[in-house]
């Protein structure tokens, strides 16, 4: 299976502030990797760092064997990596027509074949297509965000926490479609619920205080219950 | 075509035709120039709006290109001769140049954060001030100087017509500007840059872009401005000016367009009021200080300006109706089920 993403020995600061201290990992194409690990432990700063938006000051990152860790974001996005930060970033004044357009690098028949598919994926979108971004519920809000992040050819999609706050049946929806997209791209996902993590993911890696402490299959971590008590305070 | 845009379009048309017959109807002189300079001050208004309202820029040298296009206007019309073709060239002229400094400027200073951005354009500004100062022998320094405007506007209302025509073709300009793709990204990098980032654009591209439509603009306000004056100084390169226009399009509803044209017709008017006032009331010789309570009371009062409070309270009107249309459409339900 092809690496698209690799990590290795990754370092970022912020401010004064030295939060990744050597995290590694590698994502497959085809595949769903999982980072875990307990609140601050650098997780969403790991994703804001692939995206150039926290850049890395030592390690190496590369995408297709490509180092990206100088490229500022834009240019990250350009090659392939889409992003659904931990916020859902919609634009509030912008319809969700508008947020899907934004979105769209090219508006080419495969672009409206794929927003068709998000459409199918996410109907309340076609149902709320010319309200306003910000009147959406935080389901809503969260499918806009996933949708706009899979517009375009994104070869591989970092999902931020798509849970966090959201009411289990939306969760259970929410977590359907991430299942779906899986078949269409790679992601990688940071999620603190471990059930809807352990279902989804194929790998995973686990961080603590900013570095990669473990990996591996996320089979062997279901059974594993000594890591999970460790490093999530489960099991 | 839905309700709501045919609203907008017979709104539009009728101000057009109260705006046109108005001069006829009223011979007042001094409504006619007060009608000018708010046209004038409004297209300054809306070229500020497409930095502030749909970009999140706040710049305070905004100034610096409504005395680009003001100086370039009367420059030419004094140098060369006061023909209509000589007024063309010196709006164009003043809007390449304009678009160019703007270019340069928003380069230099749009990769700073917001407050050090400010910062950045008020210094820029400062030194086109000085530069219009010291450049006595094009200038005339703080002095300023007098100039013949091109014989067509001679009369007033040729002007007035002139002014509301370029009005109107600059309001639907932009309009068709801020509702294009580039309109829709640069409300994206105004309601959240980052995100915008990691969508693939490169934010600083569109920022310049809003720099340079915003210029080009303001020295297009800054030419017509020049000639219903007939006369410049550097108080066109003031820090006045940009607060003005700010403060239009903060009163009137930022991001909206049609908000900063109604700020600038409530300065504009408020201006003449108070200064009138004067004449009969000396406390009114102090009318900046009321201006200024008038600004406080429109900030805190009405955050959201003229527009946005009346589309506020709107939605608001519209919510209601339809709760109590649901509350009524209810018992029937229930009727239904019993």
């Amino acid at each position: 299976m092809t690496t698209l993403l690799t990590l290795n020995e990754v370092h970022t600061h912020i401010g004064q502030y030295h939060i990744l201290q050597g995290v590694n990992f590698e994502a497959k194409e085809g595949q769903v990797t999982v980072l875990l690990g307990r609140n601050g432990a650098g997780k969403t700063t790991t994703l804001k760092t692939i995206m150039g938006l926290t850049p890395a000051t030592k390690g190496e990152i590369a995408f297709r064997s490509h180092s990206i860790k100088k490229n500022p974001t834009y240019k990250v996005a350009k090659l392939g990596i889409g992003y659904v930060p931990e916020n859902q970033g919609i634009f509030a004044d912008l319809t969700v027509e508008e947020n899907m357009k934004v979105a769209m690098r090219k508006e080419d028949s495969e672009t409206l074949e794929r927003q068709q598919y998000v459409l199918d994926l996410f109907p309340d979108l076609k149902k709320f297509w010319k309200k306003a971004g910000g009147h959406l519920s935080g389901g809503q809000k969260q499918m806009l965000s996933m949708a706009r992040a899979f517009i375009n050819d994104s070869q591989l999609i970092l999902i931020d926490e798509p849970s966090k706050g959201l009411a289990p049946i939306v969760v259970e929806k929410v977590m359907e479609a991430i299942v779906e997209m899986k078949k269409k791209t790679s992601i990688v996902l940071v999620e603190q619920n471990f059930m809807m993590a352990s279902r989804i993911g194929d790998t995973y890696t686990l961080i603590d205080d900013g570095r990669t402490v473990h990996a591996g299959d996320m089979q062997d971590l279901i059974h594993d219950e000594e890591l999970k008590r460790k490093y999530l305070g489960i099991g | 075509m839905n309700n709501k845009m045919s609203l907008r379009y017979v709104a539009f048309f009728l101000l057009l035709a109260i705006f046109i017959i108005l001069p006829f109807a009223n011979d007042s002189r001094t409504l006619l120039i007060l009608l000018t300079q708010i046209f004038i001050f409004g297209i300054l208004a809306m070229s500020y709006d497409i930095l502030l309202g749909y970009t999140g820029i706040v710049s305070f040298g905004h100034a610096m290109f409504f005395g680009v296009g003001a100086y370039t206007t009367a420059v030419m019309l004094k140098q060369m001769d006061n023909t209509l073709l000589i007024f063309v060239l010196s709006i164009v002229i003043g809007m390449l140049l304009a678009g160019f400094i703007s270019f340069l400027v928003g380069l230099l200073t749009l990769r700073l954060k917001s407050h050090f951005f400010a910062m950045l354009t008020l210094a820029f500004s400062g030194l086109f001030l000085v530069l219009a100062e010291k450049w006595r022998t094009v200038t005339y320094g703080n002095d300023g100087f007098t100039f013949r405007a091109p014989d067509i506007f001679r009369d007033r209302m040729t002007f007035y017509f002139f002014v509301l025509a370029s009005l109107v073709i600059i309001f639907l300009a932009l309009y068709r500007f801020v509702n294009s793709p580039t309109g829709r990204i640069l409300i994206a990098v105004r309601e959240n840059e980052q995100r915008t980032k990691s969508l693939g654009y490169n934010t600083l591209h569109y920022k310049v872009i809003a720099s340079i439509v915003a210029g080009i603009v303001a020295s297009f306000a800054g030419s017509l401005y020049a000639v219903s004056l007939r006369f410049v100084n550097t108080s066109v390169m003031a820090m006045d000016i940009t607060l003005d226009a700010l403060l239009m399009t903060i009163i009137g509803g930022v991001g909206t367009l049609v908000g900063p044209l109604l700020g600038a017709a409530v300065i504009e008017y408020a201006q003449h009021a108070l200064s009138g006032l004067a004449r009969d009331y000396p406390i009114f010789e102090r009318w900046i200080i009321f201006f200024g309570i008038l600004y406080i009371l429109a900030v805190i009062f009405f955050p959201k300006g003229i527009i946005g409070t009346l589309r506020l309270l709107f939605w608001k009107w519209r919510g209601k109706l339809k709760q109590r249309k649901s509350q009524v459409a209810l018992p029937q339900e229930k009727e239904r089920f019993e």
